[in-house]
């Protein structure tokens, strides 16, 4: 059986409504901890070891590749302890919710024509707001861990993240302007059946006429990820890891793989919003709109896309280990006098343009 | 914008060792499967060599931690010549190193007055147990055959001889 009749056969098929809310749920946390996993073998275990003349993990597994695991295995063996004077219920649900607001994102990211969790109308919007929940989730852990370091931690994450949430929007217009829309699934479609200057060969994936925005936007994510060089609520070296500092145990374990598949899907959204998302140009199979998309793209998508989530994360990371840390007024002042006046800027330009054109 | 060359040098610093790292392997090396042979100076673990030690205590006293333990009893040997008197010499009953609180700085070696002490390069002797890491007379006397040949110093200057 060819590829393409399977995936029509597939697609044939009629699951209940139950059923589908079941693969809904298996395919999201898939589609959170295989990123998150793979984000954190490849990269901060390789490939920060080969940037600085090491090879990292070896003996688990071959290559190391078993690391992982024994790391989980580790972690899930330590005592899970609440301190004495910690707000025991706010302290033990923090990770959770920083958890949950990964998991909620990754809800509204298409990765095919068909293959998608939910295709909602304001789908940017709503994931922008759901991100901003794991603030919450940053203080509540740094409040009630009852510790100094862990107070100024959440207070710088939660400063930070504020502070960055402003020029990651306003990147984020940049792109609904061009794309006329919010929905996810209609900006993976306006970019590859779109045309730059009349030339669609390429269709018109925005990290070339949004540019800038782009890279304010790299920039936003990689200070909301809390990754080096914007790493100041965790600075391990000042703070002793801030708001992370009495966690031990399954719940540092759920504060780790939050930020690395927190990672991953910030980068599987960049990838939508700049980089064609699962589509391939729509003019070189000669498909018009998501309708005349092939139904193979419904295999072939999620590829493309873990692809380009990769590209993304790569640059995160390979910034990430490049770069010594910011100190906490530069920061600050990067935010608010570099950022978002350019974003401002590139949002009255691409205005002006849709205007004009 | 003064800034971006540099920042970008630094991204490029990264990548560089990252394909130095794949295509010429790292710097460091994987332990307990491959090892690096230590410098023929280095230190590693001290020796003694029990004949040359005249339980004079100097190391014991200079040591900063206090970590070498000398006991000795002065015994009669057969005089030199014939008709003379017995000897005196000092008999080296116990003389400890404790590993757990050495800390390497080497005056002892370089305090000794009749070379009894000596550097070897050897570095894999850790113990499960603290208390096994105190080397008694026989363990540091079979270090000395880990001891390398001195190396040549200036021209006719004596040698440090084993």
């Amino acid at each position: 059986m060819s590829g393409a009749s399977l995936a029509a056969a597939l697609l044939a098929v009629e699951i209940p409504y139950w059923g589908q809310s079941l693969l809904r749920v298996l395919g999201g946390t898939v589609a959170v901890l295989l990123p998150a996993g793979t984000i954190v073998y490849v990269f901060l275990f390789k490939m920060m070891s080969f940037m600085q003349s090491r090879l990292g993990p070896m003996e688990a597994g071959p290559y190391g590749s078993l690391q992982l695991v024994a790391e989980v295995g580790k972690w899930l063996q330590k005592e899970d302890i609440t301190p004495e004077r910690a707000d025991a219920r706010i302290f033990r649900l923090a990770p959770i919710v920083v958890l949950v607001s990964t998991f909620l994102l990754v809800a509204v990211v298409p990765f095919g024509p068909d293959a998608w969790f939910t295709d909602f109308e304001a789908g940017i919007f709503y994931a922008l707001a759901v991100s901003s929940l794991s603030v919450l989730g940053i203080l509540m852990a740094g409040w009630a861990s009852a510790n100094k370091y862990s107070l100024l931690g959440g207070l710088r994450a939660a400063g930070q993240l504020i502070a960055y949430e402003l020029p990651m929007v306003l990147a984020v217009i940049g792109v609904i302007i061009q794309a006329e829309t919010m929905n996810l699934q209609q900006i993976v479609v306006a970019q590859n059946a779109g045309s730059i200057f009349g030339f669609g060969g390429l269709g018109n994936p925005y990290i070339i006429t949004q540019f800038v925005g782009f890279v304010v936007f790299m920039i936003a994510i990689q200070a909301e990820l809390t990754q080096a060089p914007f790493d100041m609520p965790i600075a391990e070296s000042e703070l002793v890891s801030g708001y992370m500092t009495e966690y031990s145990g399954f719940r540092f374990l759920i504060f780790f793989i939050g930020e690395f598949a927190t990672a991953g899907v910030f980068s599987l959204i960049a990838s939508v919003l700049f980089l064609g998302g699962w589509g391939v140009p729509f003019a070189w199979f000669g498909w018009t709109d998501v309708d005349s998309v092939a139904d193979w793209m419904n295999l072939v998508g999620p590829l493309i896309m873990v692809t380009k989530m990769m590209l993304v994360a790569f640059v995160i990371m390979w910034v990430r280990f490049s770069y010594p840390r910011f100190r906490e007024d530069q920061l600050q002042k990067f935010a608010w006098k570099v950022l978002i006046p350019v974003s401002l800027g590139n949002i009255a330009l691409t205005s002006i343009f849709k205007v004009v054109m | 914008m003064a800034r971006v060359p540099g920042l970008v040098k630094g991204l490029g610093v990264t990548l560089g060792t990252l394909f130095e790292t794949v295509t010429k392997g790292a710097n460091t090396v994987q332990y307990p499967h491959e090892k690096e042979a230590p410098p023929t100076r280095a230190r590693g673990v001290i020796a003694l060599h029990e004949g040359n030690c005249t339980s004079c205590m100097l190391c014991a006293r200079s040591c900063p931690d206090w970590c070498i333990y000398i006991e000795g009893h002065k015994e009669l040997a057969p005089p030199r010549r014939e008709g003379g008197k017995p000897r005196q010499v000092n008999k080296l009953d116990r003389f400890d190193i404790d590993y757990a609180l050495c800390m390497y700085c080497g005056i002892c070696v370089e305090v000794c007055p009749f070379d009894a002490l000596f550097w070897s390069p050897e570095y894999e002797y850790s113990e499960p147990r603290i208390a096994d890491l105190l080397h008694d007379k026989a363990k540091l006397s079979e270090w000395m055959e880990t001891v390398p040949e001195a190396p040549e110093l200036e021209a006719g200057a004596d040698k440090k001889k084993k």
